[in-house]
């Protein structure tokens, strides 16, 4: 392989895995504050993809073409449409059981991921959708690097978004409070943090960054599918997981480092292989640092 | 009118009554202290109170509100504060963010005051804002807790076994500190297994045993009292210290 397909293969890789950053956001986050695998995530990232196809048409019905004005708005509406729903998701699959098993809350989740991507498959029907055309397909050389400028936006509008939310945790005082809630739920209701709130609030915020990454990707590859919650959902739980989960940032390093390890593996191997390549390798990080790539080991309770 | 009036509360675990129908008071500025032995209700008692377990039965009125079964966040923002049993520190955050917290419900100019008033009590903290509270020491971690607990500016402040697992003589420095807090006009329940510390700092207490009240007293009542002396000060009439 050239120098030059090196780099390619690396670009594409991170495009693709700002994505799974961004999904795997709305699975760490959750995870931070109730040690749960909210596996609804991969669902609300379909949901969200779709409500943008069915935005973008109807802003294009009214003669709204601009790209970036639709793009934003589509955005906005479909990112609070799924915020909602992924508040319900938290009302039904996970408050009722909140002092169950852990494993009870987490066979609900699975059950909400398969309910959302079933409803999504009987409302549209099996066959893929086309996202319209945002940008002008003409493709942007980059020094040896060949982008469409759509993958450009996308790039920077997932980095751009995950960053926003890092520093939302950080700095704000909701952001203190979540972390707070995070590290020990009791102490921060003794604060007089509605810590009931903040859970619902994860949850919501998880869902809209799963819907951002849904209709990036539509953007980007131009179709969805009725079973791309399956497969964006998984990676993207294995970037969360290899990335160290729990952790906000991780999720934009494992989100990147599955992003170019798949576009490596189809570059070497028969697409086929995808899949496996990508599992192997999480198997092979967790054996060497189970906690994760930025996951840490913390002094808590001494 | 008392500050804190609990009547009849009782606690249920599952199959488990830890706490059958207890009667306490707590005045306006007053220490009062909760003895007994371990497994005697003492901390259900006070996650009951705090809200963090929600009463079988009886009441708690604080004021002139009942708050039986409220959320523990209402509780903590009607005044009532408690520094649980093992610290609970938020370890992956900072002293500063730690102390902030407990300033949560306050505006910010509010929470400023607040904070120059309890780094004024906690002078060490003031140079370590920025070190994780999870790398701090038990004593520290006890005496972060308590000035979380004063950052919600409390009229009630609950601690429960503050000097557990401590050298006696950070013990010391903690029961100094509350002495002073005591002194400057908040009221506090306390719980402690060291029954003579305890009464030290006290004006009343409350003796547990097996979810009910045994015995109540002044201070120097309770350290006078035979029974107290035999089951939890560990010595007979006239032994030394």
């Amino acid at each position: 392989m050239s120098l030059q397909e090196l780099l390619q293969q690396i670009a594409n890789g991170l495009v693709v895995g700002s994505v799974y950053g961004l999904i795997a956001l709305g699975y760490t986050m959750v995870y931070g504050i109730v040690r749960l695998i909210n596996f609804a995530q991969g669902g609300l990232y379909e949901v969200g993809a779709y409500l943008g196809v069915f935005f973008f048409t109807l802003m294009g019905k009214f003669g709204l073409q601009y790209p970036i004005p639709a793009v934003l708005i589509t955005l906005v509406i479909s990112m609070t449409l799924t915020g909602a729903l992924a508040f319900v998701v938290e009302r039904v699959a996970y408050r009722p059981l909140r002092n169950a098993p852990l494993l009870a809350p987490l066979v609900s989740s699975l059950a909400m991921f398969f309910l959302l991507i079933s409803v999504v498959q009987v409302v549209t029907g099996a066959e893929p959708l086309t996202y319209p055309s945002v940008l002008s397909p003409a493709p942007l050389h980059l020094g040896p690097i060949v982008l469409s400028p759509t993958s450009l936006i996308i790039f920077f509008a997932a980095i751009l978004l995950m960053v926003g939310m890092q520093q939302f945790v950080r700095r704000t005082k909701v952001g203190k409070a979540m972390r707070a809630t995070a590290a020990n739920r009791e102490a921060a209701a003794l604060m007089g943090i509605n810590t009931t709130r903040i859970v619902s609030l994860t949850f919501v915020l998880g869902g809209a960054m799963g819907a951002a990454a849904g209709i990036l990707y539509g953007v980007n590859y131009g179709t969805v599918t009725y079973d791309m919650g399956e497969f964006g959902g998984l990676v993207a739980f294995t970037a969360a997981v290899m990335g160290g989960i729990g952790n906000v940032p991780g999720a934009l390093v494992g989100g990147l480092t599955v992003g170019v390890l798949s576009s490596f593996a189809s570059t070497f191997l028969p697409n086929q292989w995808n899949e496996a390549i990508v599992f192997a390798i999480l198997i092979l990080i967790l054996a060497i640092r189970p906690q994760g790539i930025l996951g840490e080991r913390v002094a808590e309770r001494a | 009118m008392s500050l804190l009036r609990v009547s009849d509360l009782r606690v249920r675990y599952g199959a488990i009554q830890a706490v059958r129908g207890i009667s306490f008071q707590v005045e306006e500025g007053e220490c009062v202290t909760i003895l007994g032995a371990n497994g005697a209700g003492k901390s259900s008692t006070l996650r009951a109170v705090a809200g963090l377990h929600r009463p079988s039965g009886g009441s708690v009125t604080f004021g002139s509100q009942v708050v039986t079964g409220e959320p523990a966040h209402r509780i903590a923002r009607s005044g009532i504060s408690l520094v649980p049993e093992g610290r609970q520190v938020f370890g992956t955050l900072t002293i500063r963010e730690n102390l902030e917290l407990g300033g949560y419900v306050q505006s910010a100019s509010a929470n400023g005051e607040a904070l120059e008033r309890v780094l004024g009590i906690f002078p060490a903290f003031r140079q370590r804002l920025g070190a994780l509270a999870g790398t701090l020491s038990g004593g520290e971690q006890q005496m972060l807790a308590l000035g979380r607990a004063l950052m919600t500016r409390p009229r009630l402040l609950m601690m429960d076994e503050p000097s557990l697992g401590l050298a006696p003589i950070v013990a010391n420095q903690i029961f100094g500190i509350l002495t002073e807090i005591v002194g400057s006009g908040i009221a506090v329940l306390l719980v402690e297994q060291n029954v003579h510390r305890a009464l030290q700092v006290a004006s009343r207490g409350y003796v547990l045993e097996l979810g009910e009240v045994v015995l109540e007293g002044t201070a120097a009542s309770l350290l006078a009292d035979d029974h107290v002396r035999l089951a939890y000060l560990g010595h007979g009439m006239g032994e030394a210290e």
